[in-house]
């Protein structure tokens, strides 16, 4: 049971579950493409009312996010544990930051009454309220995994202070470093399928 | 069938060199729930287990006496429907899913690859109090809330959408024990991959551990969609988001695409850990090297494989597209080629074996025989033009039963007879085993084999009340399950007899040639003394010495 043994193992568990976390969200994909192409002039229209600017936002949020992630892991494995640590909090901060963000763009839309249920929302084409069932689901199940994220890396940061995770011990940063990334990527699949498709 | 029990009762402690002495860092009951050992969680997961199967059995027991006449005899109509969903979700999401993996896998998977435990020791437990946890969302549902669910076990949408019943715990709690399902199927993964002893090459491995892998492997790749799908359902019970309601445009044979995407291959895990233990117990029983090691081994992958594209086939009358379904059926067809390939090698290894009807042999040939007629008639299902005839009668119920019953239900009772030596250290009677599996047997069938009538009659499945013209073979049916079950209490009493009075058990009572036959009984909580070096394959009788002899040197038994 050597520590690099141990370390390896980690790592194929972690892969493993984000494996699983592809197909729980490409179930929602798979949703998305089947009611694209049974309402594409409704998804059109709905999409249109998104605001791009703050899905952009998000991306860059999002995308800086990972690049501090990387930053951080590069530090402590180069035994640069203050610049590690800085890369942490400004992971953390903009996780934070994205979430604040979508609890905007959210309330913006609860404002305009396009919650679900909603009467205005359900008078609607049905391709509409689709398209809206979608992005609740598909962006709060995110931010939902972007909040759990936040949680990890507090964790994470914690343990560096601690010198509990260390350049000999990297495994537990690495693996909240991969989960972060697929957080991203899920993202950046989300952004054009939501706001850019015509 | 000579009893093998020994006449003194044990002297001293049996089982203080073993696991069962050292708890680790908690006594008492907090021992066991709070530890980490692979073996004490294989028997957290095997009683609960146990447990639920047998309230399950209860639920169906109630079921067939409410079918012995037409017509309001016991319960009214909603209870009915509240028992045969209770049945199913707790047959299928609490015993049978979990049962084998998680309970024997748990056990003997680190034991027969030479392992210390599994690659995470603390998510193994964690595995069990997520399992505990779902299991108990699900019961609390039943008290809270509309009451007990009346969806059936699959939650079809848009019926659970508008029940007032109590759906949205009941899905959260399906939704919790897949988590667990997850977690233990990426610990299985990790653990064949990184914790084999050395010497231990993957054709090496025993082939109840390929089936583990395979088995792992469909449980991190198809739970996460039905995961998703009863989310969903969740979430459109509680906000209404409408991606699976009619009413706001939703598709509710999407629900069905999805949930059958994990549920079909459900049923393979199901049954690949079944096949798993057979293959253990017929080489071991004819003591002959096992027909087809490399066949049997990647039959698995294949069946996990070509088995999770097969979903299509529940839905041939939902109206889903003719070439999907012509696909489907299709593809369903080729399945029966690696479940054939297993049975043509079982039965290829007895060929001129040195059989010994043990009992856990006696299970494992029941398997064959019950597994062989479920798959057959799943074919009658399988092909279109039959299926429109079959589908949603009691026809599928006793196919279902065959397959799942005949199959992993018999399969578990052999790995039980099995492996009960190794986990307790203790011997059992083998004279009341072989009445209970008459009783079983008996039992068995005339409580399935009817139902395969009735479908073909036309009687559908699920229903409270029926057509006097059905009473007769309903009435078979019942007078089955009551033979059953007192099969099963007579064999969950003998073993519960050996557990407190049995004679003490040698390391290797079988003569079996895998790891975890090499060590003491009960295992010790290191399992290994040193760290095994592998030099041979898992049924290479010569070099493991004769089963147990008696004084007339014959093997004993």
């Amino acid at each position: 049971m050597g520590g690099e043994r141990d370390e390896k193992g980690s790592k194929i568990g972690m892969w493993l579950f984000l494996l699983s976390e592809i197909l729980f969200f490409g179930a929602l994909f798979v949703l998305y493409g089947t009611y694209r192409y049974k309402h594409p002039l409704d998804f059109h229209l709905a999409s249109a009312d998104l605001n791009r600017i703050l899905g952009a936002l998000h991306t860059l949020i999002l995308i800086t996010s990972s690049l501090t992630m990387a930053i951080s892991i590069t530090a402590l494995r180069k035994r640069d544990r203050m610049i590690s640590l800085l890369a942490l909090a400004a992971t953390l901060l903009l996780g934070l930051l994205f979430l604040v963000n979508k609890g905007l763009e959210w309330s913006v839309k609860f404002g305009h009454e396009l919650y679900p249920n909603a009467p205005r929302l359900l008078s609607r084409p049905k391709g509409e309220v689709l398209f809206y069932g979608l992005y609740y689901s598909i962006t709060g199940l995110h931010a939902l995994h972007v909040l759990v994220g936040v949680v990890l890396i507090s964790i994470v940061a914690f343990l560096v202070v601690k010198k509990r995770i260390d350049e000999k011990k990297m495994a537990p940063l690495e693996n909240v470093g991969l989960y972060w990334h697929l957080v991203d990527i899920i993202w950046i699949f989300i952004f054009p399928l939501f706001y850019l498709i015509p | 069938m000579k009893a093998l029990e020994a006449e003194k009762p044990m002297e001293g402690s049996l089982t203080a060199a073993s696991f069962y002495g050292e708890g680790g860092r908690f006594r008492g009951l907090w021992g066991w729930i709070l530890s980490t050992d692979h073996k004490r969680i294989g028997l957290l997961y095997l009683f609960s287990i146990l447990l639920f199967f047998l309230t399950g059995v209860s639920l169906g027991f109630l079921m067939r006496l409410e079918l012995l006449a037409p017509g309001p005899t016991l319960m009214k109509p909603q209870t009915y429907n509240a028992l045969f969903t209770l049945h199913g979700v707790i047959m299928i999401f609490l015993f049978v899913i979990p049962g084998l993996p998680a309970s024997f896998g748990n056990f003997f998977l680190p034991l027969q690859i030479g392992a210390r435990d599994v690659a995470f020791p603390k998510l193994n437990l964690l595995s069990w109090w997520v399992y505990m946890a779902g299991a108990c969302l699900a019961l609390l549902s039943l008290f809270t809330g509309g009451g007990p669910i009346d969806t059936g076990w699959t939650f079809y949408v848009p019926y659970s959408l508008r029940t007032t019943v109590n759906v949205p715990l009941a899905v959260f709690g399906v939704f919790v024990l897949g988590i667990s399902s997850v977690l233990t199927g990426i610990n299985f993964v990790t653990t064949i991959h990184q914790e084999r002893a050395p010497g231990m090459g993957w054709f090496r491995l025993p082939l109840f551990v390929w089936s583990l892998y395979a088995t792992a492997w469909i449980q991190i790749l198809v739970t996460p969609v039905v995961g998703i799908t009863l989310l969903l359902t969740l979430v459109e019970r509680l906000v209404g988001v409408g991606v699976f309601d009619p009413a706001k445009g939703g598709d509710p044979i999407l629900y069905q695409h999805l949930f059958w995407i994990y549920s079909h291959p459900a049923v393979y895990i199901m049954i690949l850990p079944a096949m798993g233990v057979i293959s253990e117990i017929i080489p071991v029983f004819s003591r002959k090297r096992i027909f087809g090691y490399k066949a049997i081994a990647f039959s698995s992958l294949t069946i996990a494989s070509v088995g999770s594209l097969v979903w299509g086939h529940h839905m041939f009358v939902s109206g889903q597209s003719d070439l999907a379904s012509v696909i489907f059926s299709l593809l369903t067809f080729l399945v029966a080629v690696p479940s054939a390939v297993k049975v043509f090698n079982w039965v290829a290894t007895l060929y001129k074996g040195s059989i010994r009807l043990e009992p856990p042999l006696l299970f494992a040939l029941t398997f064959i025989f019950l597994f062989s007629i479920g798959g057959l008639t799943g074919l009658f299902q399988g092909a279109l033009a039959t299926d429109i005839h079959l589908h949603d009668t009691y026809w599928v119920v006793g196919h279902f039963h065959y397959i799942i019953f005949g199959g992993m239900g018999f399969a578990f009772f052999g790995g039980l007879h099995y492996w009960f030596p190794k986990i307790s250290g203790r011997l059992y009677r083998k004279k009341p085993v072989f009445w209970a599996w008459v009783l079983l047997f008996v039992g068995f069938n005339t409580l399935y084999f009817p139902m395969l009538l009735l479908g073909w009659e036309g009687m559908p499945r699920r229903y409270y009340d029926y057509l006097p013209q059905f009473q007769t073979l309903h009435v078979i049916s019942t007078l089955g399950s009551w033979i059953l079950i007192s099969g099963l209490i007579f064999m969950l009493g003998n073993l519960l007899y050996a557990l407190f009075r049995g004679g003490r058990a040698e390391a290797n009572p079988w003569g079996a040639a895998t790891l975890e036959w090499q060590v003491p009984s009960p295992p010790p909580a290191k399992n290994f003394e040193t760290v095994p070096h592998i030099d041979r394959g898992p049924y290479e009788f010569k070099s493991t010495g004769s089963p147990s002899r008696d004084e007339k040197g014959l093997p004993k038994g």
